[in-house]
C-alpha cells in the first residue's frame, strides 16, 4: 500500500475477510438507506461501493467525461458464425460424459433501449458447476471439480435477437470478502450490441435466492427494480419433459445513442 | 417512444481467465506484419499496485483509417484485419497487443484505440481512448481532448517507446486515467 490509499476505508486486502456478514450488512443497509429513487435512480452498480471490498481501490474518484461517439465508437466490433463453433451454445455436450447437476434452458432476447432486437452478435457465458466451482486455478475453495463441465459457452443472437443455452444450473460459492461470504448463484454474461458503448457484462441470477440480500456485488445495485432485472424467471413452458427446467432472461444493451450513420 | 431501462452491469470476477481470453485475441495482426507496432501497458490500482486480475479489450481502426466492418471479429484467420482485440492482463498487471497504427478515419481526426476495461471490484466496465502521440496542437484542435484540462488529457495519449505504443491504465489515484461516458447511459 501506498500513500495514496485513502485511510479511513476499509481493510482492502480482499482476502483479508476479516468484517463479518453482520457488518457488512450494516454497511449495505446503509447506503441502502441514503438511497432516494424518486430523484435519480441508480441502474447501474455503484463503482464506489465500500462492502465489497475489492472496489475500494479499482473505482474510479472522477466524473466520467462525456464524449460524443466517434467513428469506430459507432459500430460494435462485428461478429457471426465465424466467432463460434456448432456446439458451444451446449455446455452439457462439450465432454465425453453428462456433467452434474440440474440441466437447465437458459434463453431470452437481447435488445436495445428501443426494444429492437439485437440480431446476429455475440453472447458469451461462463459460469461455475453444480458443486460452485470454477475451471480456475485461483478457485480453490474445496468443492468438487467435474471433469464433464468446463462452464463455458458462446452463441449468436438470431433474427429476432434471441439467445438459447443449455446448461447446468451453478452452484453458491464462497470467496474471501468478508468472513463467511457465499455468492448467489449466477451466471456470467458478456454482450455486444450495434455500438461499442453498449458493451456489457453482467451477471444473471436465478429467482428467490436466500443469499441476494447478503451479496455486496448483487447489492451494489442500488434500485431495487433495476437489481431485479438480473433475476431469470422461472418458465414452464421452456422446461423440458424428463430433459431440464427453463429460464428466461432477456437483456436490455443502452449506450450512447449516435444519429444513425449512412451505412457503407 | 418508450425506452426501455437498461440491464445494469456487473463485475466480471476474478474467474473469467478460462472463458474470455482465446487464441489470438492480443494479435490483430501477425507480429510479421510490416507495420506490425506492440500496444500495451499496466493496469495499476489506488495504491499504485498493478492489477492481476483486469481483461482489456480495443477496437480501432485500419492504417488507412477504414472502420472494420467484417463478421468474425473474435476469430482469427491470419489474413482478414478485424479491428477487434481481447487480452487479460498478466500477474504483473500487463497486457499487450500486438496491432497496427489506427489511421485517421477522417481529415484532421485525432486516431485512437477505443478501450473497454474489466476487473475483478470493478463493478462496471469502463470505456477509454487511447490516442497517438500527438503534438500540443493537434491536441488542442481535437474537439474531445481540447475540453480536456491539461493534466487529464495526458491520461489519454499513449507514449512511444521502440516497440511502439504504451497505454497505462490508473483505476484510480492521481494520475487516474479519464474514463468516459456518451449520451444518456
Amino acid at each position: 500500500m501506498t500513500e495514496n490509499q485513502q485511510p479511513s476505508a476499509p481493510a482492502a486486502d480482499p482476502d483479508s475477510a476479516s468484517a463479518s456478514q453482520a457488518a457488512i450488512n450494516t454497511e449495505i443497509a446503509a447506503i441502502a438507506e441514503g438511497y432516494d429513487p424518486d430523484t435519480a435512480p441508480e441502474t447501474q452498480p455503484r463503482l464506489d461501493y465500500a462492502p465489497y471490498r475489492s472496489s475500494l481501490l479499482r473505482h474510479p474518484t472522477k466524473a466520467l467525461q462525456h464524449a460524443d461517439p466517434e467513428t469506430i465508437e459507432l459500430y460494435t466490433p462485428v461478429f457471426g458464425q465465424r466467432d463460434i463453433g456448432a456446439a458451444e451454445s451446449d455446455l452439457t455436450i462439450q465432454a465425453s460424459g453428462q456433467p452434474v447437476g440440474e440441466r437447465i434452458v437458459v434463453t431470452g432476447r437481447v435488445l436495445d433501449g428501443d426494444g429492437r432486437p439485437v440480431r446476429h452478435q455475440l453472447v458469451e457465458i461462463w459460469q461455475a458447476n453444480a458443486a460452485g466451482r470454477y475451471i480456475h486455478l485461483r478457485d480453490q475453495h474445496p468443492a468438487p471439480i467435474d471433469p464433464n463441465f468446463t462452464g463455458v459457452g458462446r452463441t449468436i443472437t438470431d433474427g429476432d435477437g434471441r439467445y438459447t443455452f443449455t446448461t447446468i444450473k451453478p452452484g453458491p460459492y464462497p470467496w474471501k470478502n468478508h468472513h463467511n461470504a457465499w455468492r448467489p448463484a449466477h451466471i456470467h454474461f458478456s454482450l455486444f450490441g450495434t455500438d461499442f458503448t453498449q458493451r456489457l457484462v453482467t451477471q444473471m441470477y436465478f429467482p428467490g435466492d436466500p443469499l441476494f440480500a447478503l451479496d455486496p456485488i448483487y447489492q451494489s445495485i442500488l434500485d431495487p427494480v433495476a437489481r431485479d432485472r438480473l433475476v431469470a424467471t422461472y418458465n414452464h413452458d421452456v422446461t423440458q419433459h424428463e430433459w431440464a427446467t427453463g429460464y428466461n432472461w432477456d437483456i436490455v444493451l443502452t449506450g450512447g445513442h449516435p444519429t444513425p450513420m449512412e451505412e457503407n | 417512444m418508450s425506452k426501455l431501462p437498461p440491464t445494469p452491469g456487473q463485475t466480471v470476477g476474478p474467474f473469467f481467465g478460462y472463458a474470455l481470453p482465446y487464441d489470438g485475441g492480443a494479435d490483430l495482426v501477425p507480429t510479421s506484419h510490416p507495420s506490425a507496432i506492440r500496444l500495451h501497458g499496466t493496469v495499476y490500482d489506488g495504491a499504485g499496485d498493478p492489477i492481476p486480475d483486469a481483461l482489456i479489450e480495443i477496437w480501432q481502426a485500419s492504417e488507412n483509417g477504414v472502420v472494420p466492418r467484417v463478421p468474425g471479429s473474435r476469430s482469427r484467420d491470419g489474413w482478414t484485419f478485424t479491428g477487434f482485440g481481447r487480452v487479460a492482463v498478466g500477474p504483473d498487471g500487463h497486457y499487450s497487443f500486438t496491432t497496427v497504427r489506427p489511421g485517421p478515419t477522417e481529415e484532421g481526426a485525432a486516431p485512437f484505440f477505443a478501450v473497454t476495461v474489466f476487473a475483478r471490484g470493478l463493478l462496471h466496465r469502463l470505456l477509454t481512448r487511447a490516442y497517438l502521440p500527438l503534438g500540443a496542437d493537434a491536441a488542442a484542435a481535437d474537439p474531445f481532448l481540447s475540453s480536456l484540462p491539461q493534466d487529464r488529457r495526458e491520461t489519454l495519449i499513449a507514449r512511444a517507446d521502440e516497440q511502439g505504443l504504451v497505454f497505462d491504465i490508473h483505476l484510480q489515484g492521481d494520475d487516474e486515467t479519464v474514463f468516459l461516458s456518451y449520451g444518456d447511459e
